[in-house]
């Protein structure tokens, strides 16, 4: 066995995980900003997907990396404004919506996919990295992990963002309490709906930036359904990282690991038959669940719609 | 001067009137079919504790939530310092000095105390959490408490979240401060504790508004007592008054005015006549029920056959714990049922209904009938297998509409079919139907759990005569109810509930009125 862990094998490994868990990361971390408000918010991988094609189209036709993670982020974003006006606004059932919206986008960007590069599928340039210097030379992690396009940098910048407004601003206690009991909020003088509205177009522009990475970044292509579930798998490292940004990106990095080895074992020619490889990720959602799953803590206002005075 | 320093200064110096801080002219609130709140008119004065005294849906909280900005009203309006304000918002209430605790917390749990009182500032900015915590220290100290700024809100006891309430609204200025049954959920000390304090905001020159429908705490934590009863304000007594009077005056004063006047009680009202002599049909002995909010205990009572006996009570004092534990939905801690020499205690529901004991529920829609259900299913809710209407697990059509056909005939349950899903009747039918469905077969007690509860004039009429007749047929009736009256014009005896036991039993005569009221406002407890 000692064989498999080559340094080939362990590059390709670290690397798989930055990549495929990037996307999951900014999933998770936008799913958990929603949650912590209170909005389960189940349109994410429609909002994924539909930044993974909108992020797609702006690099593909600018030939810019940045306008295209832009792209991806509005993209994002055009999917959270109707799950804000009619979820938030309007009180309709998040989960009925959520699931509307994911059908919705998974059907749009196949149709507008058909008729723009269905003939075509035109790829686009390998993203250029950006070397970190002293870091980016050390053995086996160096290159994996510090010789990366700068978007990965400023996504794990996102997650100590993230971290540090929940902890240390007065947006980060309104969130915490537009989920835990959104009337005391609103007797403090703080618009809940406002508060749901926004942490619901930040969800939305970080799925989007994480589908539009898994199109510029990952496949370098955009293909109808190409974010696959990552959504999802967004959603439930939300519901097990309790608030805590720093334990999305350990699950999503843990997540990608698994996605990944498919190629890394293939490098470091392991012969297992790849259906059994392909399960790894799920085996290990499934793995988590079960040993996490009861003591995932959630704010007691998720999912409900908040009406002033009503008990 | 050589008097010593007056207690409420506001009060007892004749040569400053006082001014009211907030006055309310005449408001008036309605909700759909209801008016919560008829032309309530009252004043707030500073350094004074402001009782509204009142039953469960005197109106208390309607008039509170349009002080603290939930509500406005439909009619009249709001002064303060004598000018006419709007009160849209809970903001908006803080901003003119009004805070309010609420019945149920207004914190958020997973923050800690100081971040709670932090919450609300610009978004981008940091909670100012030192600043909070010295102000806070500067404020607990003026009150006499003692908060930790770092402790997290959830592990607080509800006395605990009450005081930092009270505290943060008086860092936020208000000069006015509303606690809306405080006391509903503390324990006897935290209630005194509570009371305590509200003297010493007092003599801080804040006005309190103390919400409460017990009458002891009224009277030994008020300066001014205001009646609520049915959406009206029925009395105020001042605070000179409320001295003079002295304790046992005033009880009897706002008894009568919380439970309507001796006088005039309505003409078919006439006493029913006992059976003296008859051996009871219902016997309880040292029952006792657990529960968080309020355990039952050693409640010891008999009825005879043919007997009414009132059960009164201010609603949430163990009548509901007791109703269930009795009819079988709830295990007993101890104690004893005996219905026609048979003990009843060990069976479930199905066996005790079998031996009959009827309960009809005060949830009529909740757990006396499922909604989506025909009413010939509903009818039969409890002999749910049972022949004749089932034969070897099939259902018999013919025998459920025939006996749907018959109860409803004789209970005038007024429904298109007897086909037509319950949840689709109006309030009165639904509880027709349900008094058929326990009143009919082989019933030899009952227990009627506020049945008119809800119901139009003419509902409660055919209620109310219903439950007559299943006295006058020689069956034994509990009748639990929180509307005096209704206890009054048909009980034979009255047990009065008070903090899940039972304070007393009287008869039902010209001294019952007073006797009761006594019982159930808890004075002689």
């Amino acid at each position: 066995m000692s064989a498999l862990f080559t340094d080939a094998f362990l590059t390709s490994l670290v690397l798989g995980a930055l990549t495929a868990g990037i996307p999951l990361m900014l999933a998770g971390l936008g799913e958990q900003i929603s949650e912590k408000a209170g909005v389960l918010n189940i349109g994410i991988e429609g909002m994924m997907l539909f930044g993974a094609y909108a992020g797609f189209l702006v690099a593909y036709h600018t030939g810019s990396i940045w306008l295209g993670f832009l792209g991806g982020a509005v993209g994002g974003m055009a999917v959270a404004v109707p799950m804000a006006v009619l979820c938030i606004r309007m009180g309709l059932s998040q989960i009925v919506i959520g699931i509307a919206l994911t059908l919705g986008a998974e059907g749009l960007t196949a149709l507008l996919h058909h008729f723009q590069f269905a003939q075509s599928y035109p790829r686009l340039p390998a993203v250029e990295t950006l070397p970190i210097p002293v870091l980016s030379s050390l053995p086996v992690v160096g290159p994996a992990l510090f010789d990366r396009p700068p978007i990965v940098y400023l996504a794990v910048l996102a997650v100590f963002v993230t971290a540090y407004v929940f902890r240390a601003t007065q947006f980060g206690l309104a969130l915490q309490a537009a989920g835990d009991k959104p009337a005391a909020l609103d007797a403090a003088g703080v618009d809940v709906v406002r508060v749901r509205t926004i942490a619901v177009l930040i969800t939305g522009g970080l799925a989007g930036v994480g589908g539009a990475f898994m199109a510029e970044v990952g496949a370098g292509i955009f293909v109808p359904f190409m974010t696959n579930g990552a959504g999802f798998i967004g959603i439930v490292l939300a519901m097990q990282a309790r608030g805590k940004p720093l334990w999305v990106l350990c699950g999503a990095l843990l997540f990608g690991a698994c996605l990944s080895a498919t190629t890394a074992l293939q490098v470091a020619g392991v012969s297992i038959p790849t259906d059994v490889i392909q399960m790894l990720p799920f085996a290990a959602v499934l793995t988590v669940l079960v040993l996490f799953g009861r003591k995932a803590s959630l704010p007691p206002a998720l999912g409900t719609h908040y009406v002033r005075g009503a008990r | 001067m050589t008097q010593p320093a007056p207690a409420h200064p506001p009060h007892n110096d004749p040569s400053a009137a006082p001014r009211p801080i907030v006055t309310l002219d005449h408001v008036t609130k309605r909700f759909p079919g209801v008016v919560a709140n008829d032309r309530v008119a009252f004043d707030l004065f500073p350094g004074e504790v402001h009782v509204l005294l009142g039953e469960n849906g005197a109106g208390k909280s309607t008039l509170v939530g349009m002080l603290s900005g939930l509500q406005t009203p439909d009619e009249g309006g709001i002064l303060i310092d004598h000018r006419e304000v709007r009160i849209a918002s809970p903001a908006r209430a803080l901003e003119l000095g009004i805070g309010t605790v609420f019945q149920h917390s207004m914190l958020v749990p997973s923050l800690s105390v100081a971040d709670n009182m932090a919450l609300g500032g610009p978004w981008w900015s940091r909670p100012d959490r030192a600043g909070v915590a010295r102000r806070m220290a500067q404020v607990c100290a003026d009150i006499g408490v003692t908060i930790d700024p770092a402790a997290k809100v959830g592990t607080l006891s509800l006395g605990e979240q009450q005081q930092v309430e009270i505290v943060r609204a008086l860092m936020r200025g208000s000069r006015v401060l509303i606690l809306d049954e405080a006391t509903a959920m503390l324990t006897p000390k935290g209630a005194e504790d509570l009371g305590a304090l509200m003297g010493r905001l007092t003599r801080l020159g804040i006005a309190v508004v103390f919400i409460t429908h017990k009458l002891n705490e009224a009277l030994s934590f008020g300066n001014r007592i205001t009646v609520l009863r049915l959406g009206r304000k029925v009395g105020e007594i001042a605070p000179e008054r409320l001295a003079a009077l002295g304790p046992a005056a005033a009880t009897a004063e706002i008894i009568r005015l919380m439970f309507g006047t001796d006088a005039g009680a309505p003409a078919d009202a006439a006493p029913r006549r006992a059976r003296p002599g008859a051996a009871p049909l219902l016997v309880i002995e040292g029952l006792a029920v657990d529960d968080p909010a309020v355990p039952v205990e050693r409640v010891d009572l008999a009825v005879a056959p043919g007997e009414i006996l009132g059960l009164a009570g201010i609603d949430g004092n163990g009548q509901k714990q007791f109703a269930e534990a009795l009819a079988g939905q709830r295990p007993l801690r101890a104690g004893r049922i005996t219905l026609a020499g048979t003990s009843l205690e060990r069976l479930d529901v199905g066996a005790r209904r079998a031996h009959g004991l009827r309960y009809v529920t005060d949830d009529r829609l909740g757990e006396g009938t499922i909604g989506g259900f025909a009413i010939s299913l509903n009818l039969l809710l409890k002999q749910v297998g049972e022949s004749p209407f089932w034969r070897a697990g099939f259902d018999q059509p013919e025998a459920i509409a025939a006996h749907a056909r018959r109860l409803v005939g004789e209970f005038d349950v007024r429904t298109p079919s007897i086909e037509t899903p319950i949840g689709k009747l109006s309030g009165g039918n639904i509880q027709k139907a349900l008094l058929a469905r326990e009143l009919s077969g082989a019933a030899k007690a009952v227990i009627f759990a506020k049945p008119t509860y809800g119901l139009d004039v003419n509902n409660i009429r055919a209620t109310r005569q219903r439950i007559r007749e299943a006295a006058d047929r020689g069956l034994a009736v509990i009748l639990i109810s929180t509307d005096l009256e209704e206890v009054l014009e048909l009980s034979d005896r009255i047990a009065v509930m008070s903090r899940g036991a039972v304070v007393g039993v009287v008869e039902n005569d010209a001294a019952a009125r007073g006797r009761v009221g006594e019982l159930m406002s808890g004075v002689t407890a």
